[in-house]
């Protein structure tokens, strides 16, 4: 049986409807049977839809020369710093963690200044969403430090610098990820929540310079989301062979 | 004082005390780790850029643990577990 209910959609988040902190997850937009489609999925959704109509927008036609149009440059700045970015902090040459900096980088960015919207709710103020962008990089680690290094290369990292070290290492391995999903969701939710409480005190102009504040960190934490995924996916680097000169 | 009223003092005076405790070592590290970016950021004006990059990644990893802290808050007010117990007595 499917049944259709946006009602709950632009409700004020947290204030009229307090289920915890699992919010978003709980109100139901689509249900048919025991299929779901909630608020979080709806809005990953649209963000995602977001950004691939504006790249298609923007590459449709590509120009060269003098005369840019004003979307092609922001995009090509975007990307010239991604890059410079990420090839400076792994250290590489080739642009082997551009693709996955820049996929975390735009949706999160992209959902994060989208609660300038009153009643968007950022999927990334969901726990489930965040643990799938830290499972990314989850699955990335032993990706790249694979591809890099080899498979006895990755595993030499958990046993340094001495053997005894390895349950701490895999320990490390999987909080380090963990810190990076809850911090997200730590930032977004305490934003959403802080401008929501604010507005049922004072409507109208005070919850405005919280939600510029909010502008802020979430640029923030999309940069250190992308930026903390390159570094530790390229923790573990190509052995490079001192070479001998000879004369 | 029945034990339903109980927990909820409890649970907001300790949300209380994990946000005020927690906060504060953070605090006073991302403010340590501010003041020495910006120092070295004085001394070498052209590493600006690559100092200012490490310095939002630290502060990030900082403020983690007075995000947990704000968690466990949240916890305590939104999804207490004892709630329910209190509930079924």
């Amino acid at each position: 049986m499917l049944s259709v209910d946006f009602s709950h959609w632009w409700d004020i988040p947290y204030l009229d409807r307090q289920i915890g902190i699992a919010d978003f997850d709980h109100i139901n937009l689509i249900s048919w049977d025991n299929f779901h489609i909630n608020v979080t999925i709806f809005n990953s959704w649209l963000v995602i839809a977001l950004i691939v109509l504006l790249s298609w927008l923007v590459t449709r036609k590509l120009q060269t020369g003098e005369k840019v149009s004003r979307l092609q440059t922001v995009l090509e700045i975007l990307v010239l710093w991604l890059q410079k970015e990420a090839n400076e902090t792994s250290g590489s040459r080739n642009n082997q963690y551009l693709g996955m900096a820049m996929g975390l980088f735009c949706f999160i960015m992209v959902a994060n200044l989208l609660t300038f919207i009153p009643w968007f709710r950022p999927p990334t103020a969901s726990l489930s969403t965040t643990m799938a962008l830290a499972a990314i990089v989850f699955i990335s680690i032993p990706y790249f430090a694979i591809k890099n290094a080899g498979i006895k290369g990755y595993l030499k990292k958990f046993i340094e610098p001495i053997p005894l070290m390895l349950p701490m290492n895999i320990f490390s391995e999987f909080f380090s990820v963990l810190a990076m999903g809850l911090r997200l969701f730590g930032n977004m939710l305490s934003g959403v929540m802080f401008a929501s409480i604010l507005s049922a005190f004072i409507p109208f102009v005070a919850p405005l310079t919280m939600q510029t504040l909010g502008l802020l960190t979430g640029s923030i934490q999309a940069y250190i989301f992308a930026l903390l995924a390159i570094v530790y996916s390229s923790s573990v680097k190509e052995e490079i062979k001192p070479e001998i000169i000879t004369n | 004082m029945d034990s339903y009223s109980l927990i909820g003092a409890i649970s907001v005076i300790g949300a209380c005390l994990c946000m005020g405790i927690g906060s504060l070592g953070s605090a006073i590290g991302e403010g340590n780790a501010a003041a020495a970016a910006l120092q070295a950021m004085a001394q070498q004006p052209d590493e600006a850029s690559r100092i200012r990059s490490t310095m939002f990644v630290s502060l990030a990893m900082i403020e983690t643990s007075a995000l947990y802290a704000l968690l466990i808050a949240f916890l305590t007010l939104y999804a207490n577990p004892f709630w329910n117990y209190a509930i079924n007595q």
